[in-house]
This record gives structure tokens, C-alpha cells and sequence, in this order.
């Protein structure tokens, strides 16, 4: 077998050769710390002139959102990446995409806010990335990298569910992940669907032209005047959102078995939190660390079933005010302690600290 | 009514066949339907409707969908320009042409019209200045001409306190992404032979990739003006016209 081809990358230089190499068609950007990696990588690539991936920088993240949903609504796999900011101007195009089920990626290498805020990492824009982000009853998928190598497989892992549920699929990474150089196995180079490909695949609702056979035009849009129709439109988006929940949940446990106590942690954070779990146990504190991967679909199961279980308390440790905690909280729903631990502006927490935090708010209490 | 045989050699004009046999929401007297006719007819003509997707704006014409027989886009208000960027940049071989109103394009959409005409994408787009948000009930438009009535200037659009008018396509002429600007207008048969031209000159620009050309169309909305079609052709005439003036404003030969 060939040996692996380990290399020592940045987070952001991992997402642009992961987008080339699953085969990407194009990628629609513009400049923002902590992610301007990704597009700089991608032009000193020139992937144009090897798999011909389109990369056009564009005037704005309002530009480049839409772009993305012109070329996604050919049946193209195209993406954006920007950073918080640049991701609220982009919900108004996201709410359009999944109004329209166009699948596509997005990557948000999320930064302190509110406002222009701090280009240090945040976990602040889980409610945005979870609950809509934009107008109308929507979902995005969401994953949650915590590693550069999971910065690579996601692009793939992303662009697969987006095409397979039609959604546009974001992945929420944090500038620690993005400007973090780490090892990593790059994924083997894919081909590009060809146009004939696409124009097959998504033959029932991609607008790439009738083509020479004049197939029954296709029109992408999320305008619908009709209430009847509009709700059967909200009430299978509605469908599909249960499908995800249903088969789409991913997260990785660490000594959950035996654990009185659990962590719920993701990204950066769960990494920190990971040294957490090794320094109570090393205490006897019998700790352990779940780590949701997608934050949306979230892992309510799991969490139910450790409450079930007779957990005695909760810590959901994000670097924010209190975001996550909230489903964390409806998960367990009463059943036992949950309480939120976080720093924000760009802080970090470190290992020890979130025991302490751990004592303080759960064990001592 | 009475079937009536018309002699192939008197035939002056046919319904084209890429416009769809559905009733057009449109006002009585919109020039909306008109252009819809005359973008029908060209990608008839140029064998386009395989290769060819459209993307409609937000605004009255946001239903071109439902019209013309071939694929559709339906963008967020005034992104129509980038929209189609996105297209022509994954399909540089298919014909993208954007059509929009006054509002979607010169208003919400100015950012992104003025960047895809500045790094010349080679898209057509069609842009329907009626001089009012016709969609929401005639509020006023950038385009709304000084002294206007509308739903949000009922004294008429005063300079002090709703600035002036502009043309934007006066503006883009002066972007060395754009090869074709031209103003048109459908109130009278030979306006609306030559806005065929016009549009079909745009196409084949696009298909050349020879950059980006844009046809403005001064058009009648005269539910919007409160007045009748006649009525409003009359007053596009004297009032519109005399200030957006018809004919070509930049024409690239190469
Ligand atoms: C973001 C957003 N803002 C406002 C609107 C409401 N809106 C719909 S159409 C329109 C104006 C359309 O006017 P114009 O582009 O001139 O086209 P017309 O209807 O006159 O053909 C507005 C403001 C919207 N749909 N989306
Ligand atoms: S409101 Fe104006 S622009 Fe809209 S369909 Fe009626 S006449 Fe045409």
C-alpha cells in the first residue's frame, strides 16, 4: 500500500487542498482574518490550470454568497469561506440557498464579536450557524472541525451531505483551528464531474440548461405566492431537517462510560477539554468528554442517554457567553445540573481552568 | 372568436415559440411583457434555448420564470449580476443574461452590477427602467425622475429631500469590463425593433465573450404612474424620455 503523504499544514491552507482535491468546481470569496489563507492558497494554486476549479475574488461577501448560489444552481459543487462578519452578510444568501435546496459549503472561521469585534477565535456564532442564520424556518448542516485533519475529511464529508439532502452544508471552524498548523493526510486527488455527469445527476432541478435534448426546463427559486403550496414547500424542507436528525448525528465520546460527570464541548474547545478529562481522572474525578461533531443535527440522543444514566452534572464549555448550553440543556432536559463555562474576545481557557470551573459550578455545588 | 387564416406572406408577427402559452400577470399595458416577447424571440433565433438560463430579479418581473421556455435562476433582490456571475464562471459556454427593474439594479443592486460590469463577465443584462418599485406599490425609485409623485414622495421627489436621479448606465460606460450600452424603449413598433437589435446585440456579445453589455429599456408602469397605457406611452415620452435619452452609449467594435 502507499505510504500516507503526511504534511504540515495551517487549517486554512488544509480546506483549500481538500476543496481541490474532492474535485471542487469553484470558490466564490473575500478577504477576512482569520481565514484569508484559504483564498490566498487557492490562487497560488492555480487549480484552474490542473482540475480547472474556478476561484474569483469578489467584491463582497454579498457577492460571493450569491455567486456561490448561481454556480450551485447549475449542480456545480461550489463554496465560500469567510469569518463571522463576512458570515452575517452572507444570511441572506444562505436562507435563499436553503429555500432552494441548492447544496453547496460554506466555511465560517469564526472570530469575537458582536460587532467588528476581535480577529482572535470564538466559538460565538453557534446560534447562527444552528438555529437559521438568516430568515425563515431553516436549517444548515453544520460540522464542527476540531483538527486540522478534520478541517481536510470534512470538505469532502460536507459536500456529500449537501448533495445528498440537497442543503447547503457550513463548516464551523474557529480561528485557533484555522491558524493552527498541525499534521495532516491530505485526501488523493478526485476528478471533477463532468458537465454530462451533472447534467445527469441533477437532472430534475438544476438550471445548467435544457440541453441538446430540450429536457423540461428547470427553474431554482424560493418563491412560492400560494400559501397551500408554500407550506407543503416549509413542511418538506421541515422533512428533511427530521431525515438529518435522524441519520446524520455524529460525535465522538471520551470516557463517557463510566463518567459522573460530562463535558460537552466542540472545536477548539474540545480539545482543551480533552487535557480536562486526563487531569480529573488523574484527581479520580471520574470525568468524561462528549464532543459534538455535527453541531447541527446535534447530538440529543447521547445526551439524553448519559442523563438517563444518572450523570450528575453537565459542563457545556464554549468560547462564548452561552450558546450550545442551550440544546445541551434541552437534551437533558431537567433531569440533572447543566451549566455553561466560557471565555469570549479571543481568551482562552486552559485545561486546569475548566476543571476549576468544572468544581465550581457542578461538583461543589 | 372567429378562426382567421393568416397568409404566410402577411404575417408581420407570430407569438414566439419559447414564450410560454400562460396568462402573464402583468399589468394591461406593462412594457414587461413586450421584453419578455423580444428576449423569447432572440434566443429562438440565436438556437440558444439548450444552452441558455436566465435570472430573474426580485421585482415585478420576478415571474419571468413562468414565460419564456428555458432555464431559470431566481435571485435575491438586486443580486441577479452576481447571481449570473456565479453561472458564466462554471458555464462560460452557455448564454447568462440577468433581467431586472430600476430598483433591483440601480438601487439595492448597485454593487453588484457595477463589479460584474467592472471585470467584464461576459453576461447580457436586460434592465427595465419603469422610474419606480412597481412590485410594492410605486414608491420611489433612484431612477424616479425630479418633481414625481410616488407612493413615498406624495409631493413629488424634491431634491433636498430625495436627491436626484441618476443614470447608471451613463455610469458603466466608463468601465473597461463593458462593451455594450445601449437605452431602448418598446412604446412604439420601430422602438421595439430596434430594442430587438439591441438585445440580440447583447447576446451575441455575451457568446463572443466580449464583456458586458447591458440594454436599458425606459418602460411604462402605469399602475405605478396611475395613469392609463396610452396615457402612460404619452408621458414616458414627455417626460422620461427627454431626460434618459434612447441610443446607443458605448459600443465597442472589437
Ligand atoms: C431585501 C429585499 N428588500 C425589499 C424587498 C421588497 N421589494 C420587492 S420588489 C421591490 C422593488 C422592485 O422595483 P423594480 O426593481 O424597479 O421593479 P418593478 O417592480 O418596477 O418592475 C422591492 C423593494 C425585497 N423583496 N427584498
Ligand atoms: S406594477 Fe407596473 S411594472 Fe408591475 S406589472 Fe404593473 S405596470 Fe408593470
Amino acid at each position: 500500500m502507499k505510504k500516507d503523504e503526511v504534511k504540515l499544514m495551517k487549517g486554512n491552507e488544509v480546506i483549500a487542498h481538500a476543496a481541490i482535491r474532492y474535485g471542487c468546481d469553484a470558490y466564490f470569496g473575500y478577504p477576512i482574518t482569520p481565514q484569508s489563507e484559504v483564498m490566498e492558497t487557492l490562487m497560488e494554486l492555480k487549480p484552474w490550470e490542473s482540475t480547472g476549479m474556478v476561484v474569483l475574488q469578489a467584491e463582497s461577501e454579498v457577492a460571493s454568497i450569491n455567486m456561490v448560489y448561481g454556480a450551485a444552481a447549475t449542480g456545480k459543487r461550489v463554496m465560500t469561506s469567510s469569518s463571522s462578519p463576512g458570515i452575517s452578510l452572507m444570511s441572506e444568501g444562505l436562507s435563499y440557498l436553503a429555500g432552494a435546496e441548492l447544496p453547496c459549503l460554506i466555511v465560517n472561521c469564526q472570530r469575537g464579536g458582536p460587532g467588528l469585534g476581535t480577529i482572535q477565535p470564538s466559538q460565538g456564532d453557534y446560534f447562527q450557524a444552528c438555529k437559521g442564520g438568516g430568515h425563515g424556518d431553516f436549517h444548515l448542516i453544520v460540522l464542527a472541525p476540531s483538527s486540522v485533519q478534520e478541517m481536510n475529511d470534512f470538505v469532502a464529508d460536507a459536500f456529500d451531505l449537501a448533495f445528498k439532502y440537497r442543503n447547503p452544508a457550513m463548516i464551523l471552524a474557529d480561528g485557533a483551528i484555522g491558524q493552527m498548523m498541525e499534521k495532516v493526510v491530505l485526501a488523493p486527488q478526485r476528478d471533477r464531474k463532468t458537465n454530462e455527469y451533472i447534467a445527469e445527476e441533477c437532472k430534475d432541478w438544476a438550471a445548467c440548461g435544457r440541453g441538446e435534448e430540450r429536457r423540461p426546463r428547470n427553474v431554482v427559486t424560493s418563491l412560492e405566492l400560494q400559501s397551500e403550496a408554500m407550506e407543503v414547500i416549509n413542511k418538506r424542507l421541515q422533512a428533511k431537517y427530521k431525515a438529518l436528525e435522524e441519520n446524520e448525528v455524529r460525535y465522538e465520546m471520551i470516557d463517557c462510560d463510566d463518567a459522573d460527570y460530562v463535558i460537552v464541548a466542540f472545536g477548539s474547545s474540545a480539545r482543551i477539554c480533552s487535557a480536562t478529562v486526563e487531569l480529573a481522572r488523574a484527581e479520580g474525578i471520574k470525568l468524561g468528554l462528549l464532543r459534538p461533531i455535527t453541531l447541527y443535527p446535534f447530538p440529543k440522543k447521547p445526551i439524553e442517554e448519559l442523563a438517563e444514566r444518572g450523570v450528575k452534572g453537565f459542563l457545556s464549555v464554549e468560547l462564548n457567553a452561552g450558546q450550545m448550553v442551550e440544546d445541551v440543556r434541552l437534551a437533558v432536559n431537567g433531569r440533572t445540573k447543566v451549566e455553561h463555562y466560557g471565555r469570549q474576545g479571543g481568551m482562552m481557557y486552559s485545561p486546569g481552568e475548566v476543571l476549576e470551573a468544572l468544581k465550581e459550578k457542578i461538583i461543589n455545588k | 372568436m372567429a378562426e382567421v387564416e393568416i397568409k404566410q406572406e402577411n404575417l408581420v408577427h407570430a407569438r414566439p415559440k419559447l414564450l410560454r402559452d400562460n396568462l402573464m400577470h402583468y399589468c394591461p399595458g406593462c412594457s414587461h411583457g413586450t421584453i419578455h416577447n423580444l428576449i423569447a424571440e432572440v434566443v429562438e433565433e440565436m438556437g440558444l434555448d439548450g444552452d441558455c438560463i436566465g435570472i430573474s430579479p426580485v421585482g415585478c418581473g420576478v415571474f419571468a420564470y413562468n414565460y419564456i421556455e428555458i432555464d431559470w435562476v431566481e435571485a435575491a433582490h438586486g443580486r441577479a449580476c452576481a447571481v449570473a456571475t456565479g453561472i458564466k464562471r462554471v458555464h462560460p459556454e452557455k448564454m447568462v443574461f440577468t433581467y431586472q427593474g430600476d430598483g433591483d439594479l440601480s438601487a439595492i443592486g448597485t454593487c453588484e452590477t457595477i463589479h460584474a460590469a467592472a471585470r467584464g463577465e461576459n453576461i447580457a443584462v436586460i434592465y427595465i427602467n419603469n422610474a419606480i418599485y412597481g412590485m410594492t406599490g410605486g414608491q420611489m425609485a433612484p431612477t424616479t425622475l425630479l418633481g414625481m409623485k410616488t407612493a413615498t414622495t406624495p409631493y413629488g421627489r424634491d431634491p433636498r429631500l430625495n436627491g436626484y436621479p441618476y443614470k447608471i448606465s451613463d455610469m458603466l460606460c466608463h468601465l473597461d469590463g463593458v462593451c455594450y450600452v445601449t437605452r431602448q424603449s418598446v412604446h412604439k413598433p420601430a422602438n421595439v425593433r430596434k430594442c430587438k437589435a439591441a438585445i440580440r446585440k447583447a447576446f451575441e456579445n455575451a457568446m463572443a465573450g466580449k464583456g458586458f453589455s447591458l440594454v436599458e429599456v425606459v418602460s411604462t408602469c402605469n399602475s405605478g404612474w396611475k395613469l392609463s397605457p396610452v396615457a402612460a406611452n404619452k408621458w414616458m415620452e414627455e417626460n422620461m424620455l427627454p431626460f434618459y435619452q434612447l441610443g446607443d452609449l458605448k459600443d465597442v467594435k472589437e
